[in-house]
């Protein structure tokens, strides 16, 4: 299946808006949990300050490739990948990869929001703190400038000092976005960032989206086709670790070209 | 194509396709009555029939139209779901724009004096609206099987139809040069073709809609050619 797309570039040729050149090249990617499969030979291209969705159902990889861009994957043993993945041209599977630093230009924003027991101010510093040396006023200028950029700023400048846990879930996640901006990554993946909230949070949290994506490359992987379908610029779909097509969003949606993401995408899925 | 996961979704969808060729077959039927019009003018009650025909046409659009808005706002279609129910809203437009076309013909035909020379300009202008009342059926056709090859061929029979018009055109023309007295009743004639004519726009509309709901590619004012070549393709 895979040998009809060798790599799967989004058709925009006839777009104003060109591609980006890509932040991260997937190139071949296999991953294996233990003697499990779950990913088989992905290439594509995730396009600098654009939106990648990846959607596909249950089980279908799209979360372990998510795990991959971060080498989060490292962290439990068992779990290999294989083939390459170039974050700005250099490969970052390789075994003298320095996997902070790697996380510090690629960060993470998961499906439930995880603050740290600590006060909303030390939520965001605390990450800062571990790869840069600033003064208070500088980390207080960073809190502030990463809140703000977490459309979280005027919710919370007056009880920084109170505890992350206390907010609300849609501001716990969006503290977690702040938290991952704060150390000014290059990229940032989002594994279901809305599952856990409500519809007026997750509608906060795809604004969110859309203005970090003049500053960010970002990936995030859904459930919600709906939002793939707002958020994103470029989509893929996978199924059974493969996947089977990937293109500009809105072409994706309105005329896919594989029958198999059709299928998916207008609710056919068996 | 497999059913849905959810099959209330596909008992909507089915419901505004079976709502299109129900309307499809009424204004087909208008079409014919009109014709009939054209033909023998003393047809009993006809013309009234006609009208009522317009009315319910209208009604039936509107109907459709908010099932598809029910459609898109409860179940957010996608490729080519959503591509079916736009082709929908557009098929049901152009339907409705026949209707009143077709409302015209009747009550202009039947209005037209009982003129022995208008009578015989009625032969062209009934011709033509036989070539009108196989696009539709045509168009129809197409639509119902998803048929996207009778697309160019529609394009070809609409050429056949505004040549036909600009025929009737010039006879009147001369006709009307020759003799200013028969201006009144010429220009009648002039728009009722032009309303045929018109028809077989609407029946070109509802071609390339179907195009555009199976293959996904906008084919309105490309020629037939084009299409042809479109429609070949993978």
């Amino acid at each position: 299946m895979n040998a009809e797309i060798p790599i799967a570039r989004p058709a925009v040729a006839h777009r104003d808006d060109a591609p980006a050149a890509p932040k991260m090249s997937i190139r071949h990617l296999d991953f294996h949990y233990g003697a499990f499969h779950a990913l088989k030979d992905v290439s594509l291209d995730v396009g600098e300050k654009r939106v990648t969705a990846f959607i596909g159902p249950s089980g279908c990889g799209k979360s372990t490739l998510l795990r991959v861009l971060n080498r989060m994957y490292s962290l439990y043993p068992g779990q290999r990948a294989s083939g390459e993945v170039l974050l700005n041209g250099s490969d970052i599977l390789g075994p003298d990869v320095d996997l902070n630093l790697l996380r510090a230009k690629v960060g993470m924003v998961f499906q439930k929001p995880t603050p740290f027991p600590m006060s909303i101010r030390d939520n965001v510093a605390f990450g800062v703190s571990l790869y840069e040396r600033l003064t208070a006023r500088e980390m207080d200028e960073r809190v502030e400038w990463a809140l703000t950029k977490a459309a979280l700023w005027n919710e919370v400048k007056d009880k920084l000092g109170q505890s992350g846990t206390a907010l609300s879930g849609g501001q716990q996640q969006r503290l977690c976005i702040a938290r991952a901006v704060a150390v000014q990554p290059e990229v940032v993946l989002f594994d279901e960032p809305t599952s856990a909230l409500d519809p007026i949070s997750t509608a906060k949290v795809e604004e969110l989206i859309a203005e970090l994506k003049s500053d960010y490359t970002i990936a995030i992987v859904t459930h919600n086709m709906q939002q793939a379908a707002r958020v994103s610029d470029c989509t893929a779909y996978m199924y059974l670790g493969e996947l089977i097509e990937f293109g500009e969003t809105d072409e994706l949606f309105l005329r896919p070209r594989r029958r198999e993401t059709e299928d998916y995408i207008t609710g056919r899925f068996g | 194509m497999t059913e849905h996961t959810i099959k209330q979704f596909d008992a909507d969808l089915e419901a505004i396709r079976t709502g299109v060729l129900t309307m499809g077959g009424l204004v087909e039927a208008q079409l014919a009555r009109a014709i009939g019009v054209l033909e023998n003018d003393a047809a009993e009650g006809l013309v009234d029939r006609v009208g009522a025909d317009e009315r319910q046409i209208n009604q039936m659009q509107i109907q459709i139209d908010q099932q598809c808005a029910q459609i898109i706002a409860r179940r957010q279609p996608a490729a080519g779901d959503l591509r079916m129910v736009l082709t929908i809203v557009k098929i049901t437009n152009d339907l409705e724009r026949i209707g009143d076309e077709v409302k015209k013909v009747a009550y202009k035909a039947s209005a037209s004096p009982d003129d022995k020379l208008v009578r015989v300009r009625f032969y062209d202008v009934v011709r033509a609206a036989g070539l009108a009342q196989r696009m539709l059926r045509m168009a129809l056709d197409a639509f119902a099987r998803l048929d996207v090859a009778a697309a160019a061929e529609i394009v070809d029979s609409d050429d056949e139809l505004d040549a036909a018009f600009g025929g009737i055109l010039r006879q009147l023309i001369s006709y009307m040069m020759e003799d200013p007295r028969t201006i009144s009743a010429s220009l009648e004639i002039v728009f009722i073709a032009r309303s045929i004519e018109r028809i077989g726009d609407h029946a070109k509309n509802i071609a390339e809609a179907v195009v555009q709901a199976v293959r996904g590619t906008d084919v309105r004012h490309a020629t037939a050619a084009e299409i042809r070549a479109e429609v070949a393709g993978p």
